[in-house]
């Protein structure tokens, strides 16, 4: 019994990280842009953190905590109520059971898995969001959003890292 | 890293499994119980969605604050980089704008007369609630933002928002201190309008595109590019006459209506609140 109470602040910082982060990045991503179709093309920023986080530190952003992210993006923006909650789980689980073939492999393999995770969920939003709103959605708009999603991995997986490699230091 | 040893090791990783699979199996069901209980319109799933959202709606403001500042400062630097046509096209349109001013005071003067002629009651009462947007959610399936303005704040189901171009949408969805407004081009946006130039009064329908269509005129050939069209008062929630945008194009039968909002400059809005007069003279007050 040596801990101190700096001690167990900085395991609470540690552990509190990836939920707080993930948890901005729901309200960042539905913050009003003024650039020309912002609102529409928005990359599921938080989906980033769920398939970061799923790799490196799966503990410290748990299965429900996920589904509670996830519902509250759905809340927020008004869309299909519990769909990005049960793609994050998914996408949670499906990293949990792979994230070893991950660790420690170069970036663009992380990239890689990313990039062929992004159709599968989108292609899942795509057939359950038409299915709720009763009319199919501009596929179009659904691909650039996936393309989109896609191209802002690498920033978003690298500020997460940052964040990662300084928390884990406290 | 801490780790287990031996006999605990070996009856605890097997039961968390079980539990981890069962919360998942359990909380992957829940997702599409709420998928099912949200689409149908339930009273109970309704309240919470607005409680959660009402409580995270200061977070939202502040969150959109810097990125409001951001945007700010992004016009900033377009308006600078086009002052010299940007002033040329002010002056313009503020020369046009003083004679519009001066008709609008004739007219203005002489409606005046004319009432005071027939002592005609005027019609309504209406006032502006203004409010900031503070997400844009949208996305591929919904066209909707969130204003931090709810019902402590006057604001009510069905009311309609406007901003200093027009129309935006009408409000959806009431909380205590937020709303969310269904925009004009939503799916589910239906508003009774009337063109300006014909009189005839049809219905704009959003479809998640950024021009909705004009449904149910009565004589579509009527209908001519460049045709103004406003609310008609229609059902006595929304106001008549708010500017919503000009016919755009009357192809293959239907028949678009370009909007004169900016879907993606929306800022500051204001909410009309709208109450008809009553049979026994005092406003309704719903």
């Amino acid at each position: 019994m040596s801990d101190t109470v700096s001690d167990r602040l900085a395991q609470i910082a540690r552990n509190g990280t990836p939920g707080l982060l993930t948890l901005f990045l729901v309200f960042f991503s539905l913050a009003p842009f003024n650039f020309p179709g912002s609102a529409l093309m928005m990359p599921p920023l938080a989906l980033m953190a769920v398939f970061h986080w799923g790799i490196y530190r799966p503990d410290l952003l748990p299965g429900p905590l996920v589904f509670v992210l996830g519902l509250l993006q759905d809340v927020l923006s008004g869309g299909p109520l519990g769909m990005w909650a049960a793609v994050f789980l998914v996408v949670h689980a499906v990293m949990a059971a792979q994230r070893r073939f991950f660790l420690g492999k170069k970036f663009v393999v992380e990239w890689l898995g990313f990039a062929l995770v992004v159709p599968v969920v989108f292609l899942a939003t795509w057939l359950m969001g038409s299915a709720y709103v009763g009319a199919f959605a501009d596929p179009g708009l659904i691909l650039i959003q996936a393309l989109l999603t896609v191209a802002f991995y690498p920033v978003m997986s690298w500020l997460m890292s940052v964040v990662r490699r300084t928390v884990g230091r406290i | 890293m801490r780790a287990p040893k031996g006999n605990v090791l070996r009856v605890a990783v097997p039961i968390r499994n079980v539990l981890q699979r069962f919360a998942f199996v359990l909380l992957i069901g829940s997702a599409f119980a709420l998928m099912l209980l949200g689409r149908l319109d339930n009273a109970v799933v309704e309240r919470v969605r607005l409680g959660i959202v009402d409580a995270f709606a200061p977070v939202m403001d502040v969150v959109s604050r810097p990125v409001s500042a951001v945007n700010a400062l992004a016009d900033n630097i377009r308006e600078l980089a086009n002052l010299r046509t940007e002033l040329a096209r002010v002056q313009a349109e503020n020369e046009r704008l003083l004679q519009w001013q001066t008709v609008a005071r004739r007219l203005e003067a002489e409606n005046a007369a004319f009432r005071s002629l027939l002592s005609a009651k005027s019609e309504t009462s209406s006032f502006l609630i203004a409010a900031r947007v503070v997400a844009d959610a949208g996305g591929p399936f919904v066209r909707t933002v969130l204003l931090n303005a709810g019902r402590r704040d006057g604001v009510r189901k069905g009311q309609a928002v406007v901003n200093a171009e027009g129309l935006v949408g009408r409000i959806a969805e009431v909380g205590e201190r937020s709303s969310r407004v269904l925009l004009l081009s939503d799916l589910n946006s239906r508003v009774p309008v009337v063109n300006e130039r014909s009189g005839q009064r049809g219905v704009l329908a959003g479809d998640n595109s950024e021009w909705p269509q004009l449904v149910f005129l009565p004589n579509q050939a009527q209908v001519q590019p460049g045709d103004p069209v406003v609310t008609s008062g229609v059902g006595g929630v929304l106001p008549p006459g708010l500017p919503i945008g000009i016919v755009a194009a009357t192809g293959d039968g239907v028949v678009r209506i370009q909007p004169l909002v900016n879907w993606h400059r929306l800022e500051f809005v204001r909410v009309v609140r709208y109450e008809l007069p009553r049979i026994d003279g005092t406003p309704d007050q719903r």
